[in-house]
């Protein structure tokens, strides 16, 4: 059993979906249980995995038996670069399960069972990108992913939804398509499609052909990389991300926005550290500069544009694009001791429960208040105390505050910046803090002192127009009461784990560094 | 200005016309104002890949990669003379075979069959998204009227966005 | 404006790098450059499909044994795309209901195009012809392992013919004989039959996938023919899904999801 478990992290959802496109759609009560079912069954395998991997080693697994010679089929690998990464997909996959109760259903129970179907298509692609180490089975899983989360999108009866998932197909199939692109010309050059095989053939040096240091292999990690930039929408390429994730449904929006962006991150690292090797990254490509640059840009930018913002969920997608920017600058870092690299693998941890504490949050007030822009939160504190708790705990971290998980990301950030003698990028990094700071007592103090329900009502139908759907499901006797149970486990379950994550932060850096004190993970592991 | 195009172009023609293809389709995508004119340019934009990557799997004078219908071991033993005959189609000197080796077929008469089935999937993935595209496009028309960009974000603009 | 001098600098931009690469590509055509020989003295992926896939699997066609067998789990996630595609156009534009009745297309009486003349020639036509394609479609399918073929391009096939009768008649007729649940059911049997085929490997405790273990369930002579076997069910399961989400993306698109008339 402990042998199949790469398999049963992405088939569990993908057998859930099909149960439900079987007798779902018939009878929608079967949904619930079975999207709670598998993705339990997922979650349990790779904390399970996990296990293994830092008790026994590296987990390979491969797909129909084909082992021998490497990359004939398709190979699994789980070790201490995505385990940790699988264990927070399932959580956050989990929680907005909790979420999903009775929201999807509210308005058009029609396509609840469509709904479900794409929600666990979307887990066994995120869980797919995660587990696979081959690189075109990488391109098929990502375009798993974002068909289903176009459709997401776009399933939410909002205008600008749908203008926007538009935008996100067309800036998705062109990252999806450079990705494609540079695998080509690594597979000209290489003859394998292994993440293993092709850093093996990189790293020969024969007479004939040094494949390491040809054009074509540079025009590829150029294309690998833009098409995964585009994918988590680093900065200049941003643009589909923010109406995309601010007009879609909450739901959606919770699972997307956590995961989407961060998954791209460990893809992009994936590819840094397995297939090329940071050794040729940093050392013969030596772009280092140019892209902490750019991240310090991307940092800045989305903090200054967050501020401009005055709907919620849109000011939470430009922090999404400062914090991509964290994460890129932190894996270019090239410090010697690779504090950068465990900063931003701790960061995908720590921000996507940030991310998905907030964007709970913003579905809660959305459908609880009718609250779209931060001047509907009036009174917020007093009229749902236990939301707010919620907020504040994710507000913390976004803001760095110990003991919460942001302080410690941007502590092992800056320590690799320091050490990597990269000034530019610390200064970006303390003034988003403090943009931050100021985002979100600006929230705290509207929140805290504009004690006007009566106000907030009305503000609610003045906003109705302003084009988010739950805006008009909300009527008077829900508003203004505090959310159900529902809602309020996942936030709170969220805010839990950023403060479990930040106090334990110790040990889960310990676990990260594995991969860099093995220095098999650098190095392939076969030959 | 001739010598370029023999030294660059002439043995990567393939090459070139696939990048002349997939500039072709990037400048729709992203200049073109009509949302369907988009998606025609992010079609050509996938089958220019597909020409990229059939192209890297072509061996000069190979087959398809379909095997003899009745197998090399068959076509050994029942054919002796074959591969007189392979050797004549393509004017290449084909390895000699030894009736008691099992490697199967030589691997320089036959096409790169990897690349084939990427594209396969590829395909696939392309009529996929295309679909979707369509799809939301679809919906787009039917709330706002038109599918001219320009019209769509002065739409957005002025506020007319109510459900 | 902007956007076409933003759009002509990307463009360049991407052209230029692109073919800065290709300057550096083996010859157009070398059967020995590294993605068709591999580099250094092993064999590579590619020649060792060319050799040892007979071997292997019993299977002349080394596309399909690639495709359904080798790199099963890559196809199996392209069926799953397909599938997501098909459920996403009806998450997105499937509407039931009052709505429906509002939106549906009428048909357009008296134009030319469905007059009751050309109506008799055109119907008369995809009677005889349906027929001969959906038998080529299965031979696609059930061929795919000797001759150029498989699942996908045979479900393309027999979804293509189910259009063709909605073209011919209208969607209505179509509907009739290949009803919105019936498809849906099919395309989740399709994929349930391809990840079924990998489930029972792994109940016979081998690697998901793992046809050759099959023998012991399909009672063939040794694992290749079980390979081979295994091939074609998991063709047959793709070629389920694809003929029933290639109708479906055109029932939903040609009737704005009203799934009437048409168009």
């Amino acid at each position: 059993m402990i042998d199949q478990i790469p398999a049963i992290i992405v088939l569990a959802p993908l057998f859930g979906a099909m149960i439900i496109g079987l007798f779902g759609i018939r009878d929608h009560r079967v949904c619930l249980p079975v999207v709670f079912i598998s993705l339990l069954v997922s979650l349990g395998a790779s904390v399970a995995a996990a296990q293994q991997v830092f008790n026994v080693g590296t987990i390979n697994y491969f797909v129909g038996g084909w082992e021998k010679p490497l990359g004939i089929g398709i190979h699994l690998k789980i070790d201490a670069l995505n385990s940790l990464v699988l264990v927070v997909i399932g959580v956050v996959v989990m929680l907005v399960s909790f979420f999903s109760i009775r929201r999807v259903g509210e308005r058009d129970t029609e396509k609840t069972p469509y709904f479900y179907i794409l929600y666990l298509l979307l887990c066994v692609g995120l869980f797919g990108i995660t587990i696979t180490s081959d690189a075109f089975n990488l391109f098929v899983l990502i375009e798993v992913s974002s068909l289903t989360s176009y459709a997401l999108i776009a399933m939410g009866s909002n205008k600008r939804g749908t203008v926007a998932a538009f935008n996100y197909v067309i800036m998705g199939t062109v990252g999806a398509s450079f990705y494609l692109l540079g695998v080509g010309y690594l597979y000209l050059k290489t003859g394998s499609l292994n993440m293993d095989g092709i850093h093996a053939i990189l790293m020969l040096e024969t007479n004939d052909a040094n494949v390491g240091a040809s054009k074509a292999t540079t025009v590829a990690f150029i294309f690998i990389l833009v098409g995964i930039w585009i994918k988590m929408a680093f900065f200049p390429l941003y643009g589909w991300l923010p109406n995309a994730y601010t007009y879609c449904p909450s739901t959606s929006s919770c699972i997307l926005a956590p995961l989407m962006t961060k998954v791209s991150v460990y893809v992009m690292i994936r590819v840094m550290i397995t297939v090329f090797g940071l050794d040729w990254v940093f050392v013969e490509l030596g772009w280092s500069q140019l892209v902490v640059w750019l991240a310090v840009i991307a940092i800045l930018a989305g903090s200054m544009l967050a501020l401009a913002q005055r709907e919620i969920k849109k000011m939470l997608c430009y922090l999404i694009v400062a914090e991509v920017g964290y994460m890129v600058g932190g894996a270019w870092l090239a410090d010697p001791d690779h504090w950068g690299m465990t900063g931003a693998l701790y960061h995908i941890l720590a921000d996507a429960m940030m991310t998905l504490c907030l964007f709970l949050f913003a579905g809660i007030v959305a459908k609880r208040l009718g609250a779209f822009e931060i001047s509907d939160l009036q009174g917020l504190f007093k009229k749902m105390p236990i939301t707010s708790i919620g907020l504040v705990i994710g507000a913390l971290a976004m803001i760095g505050v110990p003991p919460t998980c942001g302080f410690f990301s941007k502590f092992y950030l800056i320590r690799g910046a320091i050490e990597g003698g990269h000034w530019e990028f610390v200064a970006a990094l303390l003034i988003s803090s403090l943009v931050n700071a100021v985002l979100f007592f600006r929230i705290f103090e509207i929140a805290y002192f504009g004690n006007k329900p009566a106000e907030g009502h009305d503000h609610s139908h003045d906003h109705s127009d302003d084009s988010i759907e739950e805006g008009k499901g909300s009527d008077s006797t829900v508003l203004g009461r505090e959310a159900s149970w529902s809602s309020l486990f996942p936030l709170l379950a969220s805010a839990a784990i950023i403060i479990l994550l930040g106090v334990f932060n110790g040990e889960v850096v310990a676990l990260i560094r594995v991969t860099f004190e093995n220095s098999n993970h650098l190095s392939g592991l076969f030959r | 200005m001739s010598e370029f195009i023999q030294t660059n172009v002439q043995p990567y023609f393939n090459f070139w016309i696939y990048v002349v293809l997939m500039m072709i389709g990037l400048w729709a995508l992203i200049a073109k104002n009509n949302l369907i004119k988009k998606l025609i340019g992010m079609s050509i934009f996938q089958t220019a890949i597909i020409l990229f990557y059939v192209s890297l799997g072509v061996k000069d004078g190979s087959t398809i990669p379909i095997l003899d219908h009745h197998g090399p071991e068959h076509h050994e033993t029942a054919d002796a003379g074959h591969d007189d005959v392979h050797e004549k189609e393509h004017g290449k000197k084909a390895e000699p075979h030894h009736a008691d080796d099992h490697v199967g077929p030589n691997p320089d008469t036959i096409a790169n069959p990897l690349p084939h089935v990427l594209m396969l999937t590829a395909i696939v993935v392309g009529v996929s998204t295309l679909g979707v595209a369509l799809a939301i496009g679809q919906m787009i028309f039917k709330e706002f009227g038109t599918l001219e960009e320009n019209e769509i974000l002065e739409q957005i603009k002025a506020g007319n966005v109510d459900d | 404006m902007l956007t076409k001098v933003f759009a002509t600098i990307a463009v360049v931009i991407t052209g230029g790098l692109l073919l800065y690469g290709v300057s550096d590509f083996p010859a157009f055509g070398d059967p020995h450059s590294p993605a068709n020989a591999g580099v250094g003295n092993e064999e590579s992926i590619s020649q060792y499909f060319i050799t040892q896939t007979y071997k292997d699997t019993k299977v002349p066609n080394i596309v399909t044994a690639v495709l359904a067998d080798y790199r099963g789990y890559d196809t199996m996630f392209e069926t799953v795309v397909i599938f997501a595609a098909g459920i996403a156009i009806f998450a997105i534009l499937r509407v039931t209901g009052n709505e429906a009745e509002k939106k549906s297309i009428k048909p357009p009486l008296d134009s030319s195009i469905n007059g009751d003349h050309q109506r008799i020639i055109v119907g008369t036509t995809c009677r005889i012809v349906i027929p001969v394609v959906q038998m080529f479609a299965l031979y696609v399918v059930a061929h795919g392992h000797h001759s150029p073929g498989g699942g996908f391009q045979g479900g393309v096939i027999l979804g293509a013919s189910f259009i063709l009768v909605a073209m011919s008649e209208d969607l209505n007729a179509a509907l009739r004989r290949f009803s919105e649940k019936t498809y849906l059911t099919l395309a989740c049997v399709g994929i349930l039959i391809y990840a079924g085929f990998g489930l029972m490997c792994q109940f016979l405790e081998r690697n998901f996938l793992d046809y050759g273990i099959l023998q012991k369930v399909l009672f063939t002579d040794g694992p290749e023919m079980a390979r081979s076997h295994s091939m074609l069910g998991v063709e047959v399961g793709v070629a389920f899904t694809v003929t029933a989400i290639m109708f479906a993306i055109y029932a939903n698109l040609s009737s704005r999801g009203v799934l009437k008339n048409g168009l």
